[in-house]
């Protein structure tokens, strides 16, 4: 355990100091914008693996949070002109407060409803959004960037390298989770929520934690995507295909492992952006509801399945 | 300003959108709401009709309610094939079917919508027929014959499936199954077959649907969206499965947003049927009318 | 923490039990009492409540009347998780173990989680712990098999061990012999006969009448959700009323 421990700071530190090179080094902005959109998703991918992966409960909300964490920003920055450390740090404790009342609205309930009640959050909150006219209303809002900060030549850049940070910091959230005993628990409730009760498990705190602190990372990749775009409106910032793109990636990586959720945005998110300048946008959607149903019908356990079936015991089984 | 007619009209208008939303939503309450199948693509299925429907009417210029008629075949075959591959694919192999099932329809649907705008463009498109366009004056209350055709039609559905399922042997088998699957092994039907057949018909009372919603108001590719909200409200509210409750809760649906929108204006419509639904999923998940 | 019941106070008493669901009535004015370390017997034919009497003391169900105290304390409030923490266990009529679990794993979650465990133990001494409960249950040669290969007879094993990972003053044991050989009926109830003594009372209920014969040392049936007959096994046995639940009229 200890030694995995180590390796595993030791290659975030590599990560990140890789791509602070990245930022000193490359000249080009084009890699930076769609490499922030894929750690954008990597981060929700992971963060959303805590509550639908290892609990079982299939959030189809990402959306909401996500936007929730993008019009904290702006409301932020609108109002106060708040730095981005700031409006980072206020769109977790948003999320987290979001995560908090989700759970006690809908965590008792089973399967789809759970699902479908998060949807209906998601649109309501858009609605509401959408209704608030001090940060634009429907028509939405453009932002200013502030200047960038020493020793980043760009603000994409630097908003690259934060995104990094955030990945870092779901992945070590989410990786610490999955290797203590709260990581036992939620997978038993998954199992067999009435046993686990039964054996000791305190489920519903369980779940709320899972919840809350899910939504506080969704919130937080979603922040700085308001001085991404210099942008933002109610329509794209809580799109459905941010939920439906991350449930995709994660089933895709497969939500055992943390890494699943890694690898799931990496693919899907790298395939899309490539899609996206290569073709349309339009087969971007496609491929989305291609995979999706691929890796649902073919790999119920996703990337890390494949990779582990070799030594199954009873050969050739599903 | 506010008054007492302008309510009168906000309710009458909403109980004729409520039968419409019952009519969209039927097919729902039978997948869903009997066979527990997590049809989130059930919209999706709604606009592909109100497509082919469009080609029909603007090619050929048949009526968008025939065309719809004429679809409903070809959509039960396909509901057959729908209900096959996630059978085949989750159901038989248990645990978390309900879970891998949502996503797998959710991705069904955005397969659906980018096909329509490969096909069609993302503009809005609209069918031609003598009822559409023109309304009937009640004083100063305006009903139009699209709205009043469309409640006929929802009737018409929810009169002749409520018959179906509790005169015919099939219609029961149906009902049946959805509550005791091994007794009906007992007596000798087959359950997969009759769920088969259960969600062909599903499907195919969705094509005509499709129709009434193309012939209400224009659809797009991503009209679906709103849909998902609109029925599941429903069928959640009417308690799963009742297809009399469906028409109640619809008509409760129809009349809250047609009031909303009276009172507060188009931009919280969206938002009705979602918070409904989260009233009702938070406050008495077994619906109103619950089973 | 409790004040420590006078040492005659019962472990379990059930005071005027009432559940009902719809207009059934599965429970009616149930009460009942079960000592420190005692072996009780509870029996009664199909849909005589049985089972809705151990969800309504271990939490799965909340009564419509009536309390459960439990070791002195008045436990109707609390969830399930709770009840287990204050040493209530129990296993279920159709095994519901962690499917995507090892057997080790499946104990490791009750070690994880129950009172006090976690503070005093490292995950080295629990996996200890768990593998010396595997080894008294005799499943030790499983521990690391997923529990999707165990046979009938080794999941109900599994889940007595894994309630007895939580720690427990009271073990509920739900049919766990429903489906099992002779022998392998035997097994499990020697092993239920070793698993109680001094500090654990254990609620075996079971349709095998020698098996509740030979393991009880009170009996308590019910039928329609009410209390028929309580007592030595012999004396219940022959109690007219049991015979007749149990033969139909």
């Amino acid at each position: 355990m200890q030694r995995r421990s180590i390796a595993f700071w030791l290659g975030a530190v590599v990560f990140l100091a890789a791509m602070l090179a990245m930022t000193q080094l490359v000249r080009n902005e084009y890699p930076f914008f769609a490499g922030y959109v894929i750690l954008q998703f990597v981060v929700l991918a992971v963060a959303w693996t805590i509550l639908g992966g290892y609990a079982g409960y299939v959030n189809f909300g990402t959306n909401a949070f996500f936007g929730v964490g993008v019009y904290t920003a702006v409301l932020l920055v609108k109002a106060f002109g708040a730095p981005l450390p700031v409006q980072i740090a206020t769109a977790a404790v948003v999320g987290s407060l979001l995560g908090l009342g989700v759970g006690l609205l809908t965590l008792r309930m089973r399967g789809i409803f759970f699902s479908i009640a998060t949807i209906a959050l998601a649109i309501i909150i858009e609605t509401s959004i959408t209704n608030f006219r001090f940060v634009g209303g429907a028509a939405g809002i453009q932002l200013q960037r502030p200047p960038v900060t020493a020793p980043f030549d760009s603000y994409v850049k630097m908003l690259f390298f934060v995104q990094a940070l955030l990945v870092v910091i779901a992945v070590a959230i989410t990786r610490g989770i999955q290797n203590s005993r709260i990581g036992r628990g939620l997978h038993a409730l998954r199992d067999d929520e009435l046993a686990a009760e039964c054996t000791g498990v305190p489920t519903l705190r369980l779940k709320l934690l899972a919840c809350v602190i899910s939504g506080a990372l969704m919130a937080a990749a979603g922040a700085p995507a308001a001085m991404y775009l210099q942008y933002a409106n109610p329509d794209s910032a809580f799109n459905l295909n941010y939920s439906v793109s991350v449930l995709a990636m994660a089933l895709i990586g497969g939500t055992a492992h943390w890494i699943g959720p890694v690898l799931g945005a990496i693919l899907l998110g790298a395939t899309q952006q490539l899609l996206a300048v290569t073709i349309s946008s339009e087969v971007n959607v496609l491929v989305l509801g291609v995979m999706l149903v691929l890796f649902v019908v073919a790999a119920p356990k996703g990337v890390i399945g494949l990779v582990q079936r070799q030594p199954k015991r009873r050969g050739g089984s599903k | 300003m506010f008054s007492i007619d302008l309510l009168r009209d906000a309710v009458v208008l909403g109980v004729l959108l409520g039968c419409f939303y019952a009519a969209v939503s039927i097919g729902l309450s039978i997948s869903f709401g009997l066979l527990d199948v997590p049809q989130v693509a059930h919209p999706a299925f709604l606009v592909l009709a109100s497509y082919g429907v469009y080609l029909l009417n603007d090619r050929y210029d048949i009526d968008p309610l025939l065309a719809g008629l004429m679809l409903a075949p070809l959509f039960f075959a396909l509901g057959i094939i729908t209900y096959r591959i996630y059978y085949e694919t989750f159901e038989r192999r248990g645990s978390d079917a309900a879970v891998r099932g949502i996503a797998f329809f959710f991705g069904v649907a955005f397969i659906i919508e980018v096909l329509i705008i490969v096909q069609f463009g993302v503009d809005q498109r609209s069918v031609t027929a003598p009822y559409i366009g023109k309304a009937w004056r009640f004083g100063d209350l305006r009903i139009p014959i699209r709205q009043l055709v469309a409640f006929a039609v929802a009737m018409g559905l929810t009169v002749l499936l409520a018959a179906y399922l509790s005169k015919t042997f099939m219609g029961r088998a149906i009902r049946a199954v959805a509550q005791d699957e091994e007794g009906l092994r007992l007596m000798g039907a087959d359950p997969i077959r009759v769920k088969q057949v259960a969600f062909g018909i599903a499907t195919a009372v969705v094509a005509v649907a499709g129709a009434l919603l193309i012939v209400v108001a224009p659809v797009e590719p991503t009209l679906d969206r709103v849909y998902i909200g609109r029925t599941f409200c429903v069928v959640v509210m009417a308690g799963l499965g009742s297809i009399s409750g469906t028409l109640i809760a619809a008509i409760i649906l129809g009349v809250a947003e047609s009031i909303v929108l009276t009172l507060f204006g188009a931009s919280w419509a969206p938002a009705i049927s979602f918070a409904l639904l989260l009233g009702v999923l938070a406050v008495r998940p077994q619906g109103l009318l619950g089973r | 923490m409790t004040v420590p019941a006078a040492p005659d106070a019962p472990l379990l008493r059930i005071d005027a039990l009432t559940k009902s669901f719809g207009g059934f009535v599965a429970l009616n004015d149930v009460s009942v009492q079960v000592r420190k370390g005692e072996r009780f017997g509870l029996i009664g034919p199909n849909g005589s409540g049985k089972t809705t009497l151990v969800h309504c003391i271990s939490g799965a169900l909340r009564p419509n009347k009536g309390a459960v105290i439990f070791g002195g304390e008045d436990v109707t409030p609390l969830p399930p998780n709770q009840r287990s923490r204050r040493g209530i266990a129990r296993s279920f009529q159709i095994p519901r173990p962690f499917r995507s679990m090892t057997v080790l794993e499946n104990l490791m979650v009750a070690l994880d989680f129950a009172a006090g465990r976690e503070t005093l133990e490292s995950t080295a001494h629990r996996r200890e712990a768990a593998m010396s409960i595997l080894a008294r249950i005799g499943l030790a040669a499983k521990a690391e098999s997923p529990t999707a290969t165990l046979t009938q007879v080794e999941l109900r094993k599994m889940e007595l061990a894994r309630a007895m990972a939580t720690g427990p003053k009271l073990l509920i044991s739900d049919e766990a012999m429903a489906g099992l050989s002779t022998s392998e009926v035997d097994e499990v109830l020697d092993l239920l006969m070793s698993l109680g003594g001094d500090d654990i009372a254990i609620i075996m209920i079971e349709h095998i009448m020698q098996a509740v014969m030979r393991f009880s040392q009170r009996v308590m049936c019910l039928d329609a959700g009410r209390i028929i007959a309580i007592g030595p096994p012999a004396e219940v046995m022959a109690n007219a009323r049991v015979q007749e639940a149990y033969l139909g009229t």
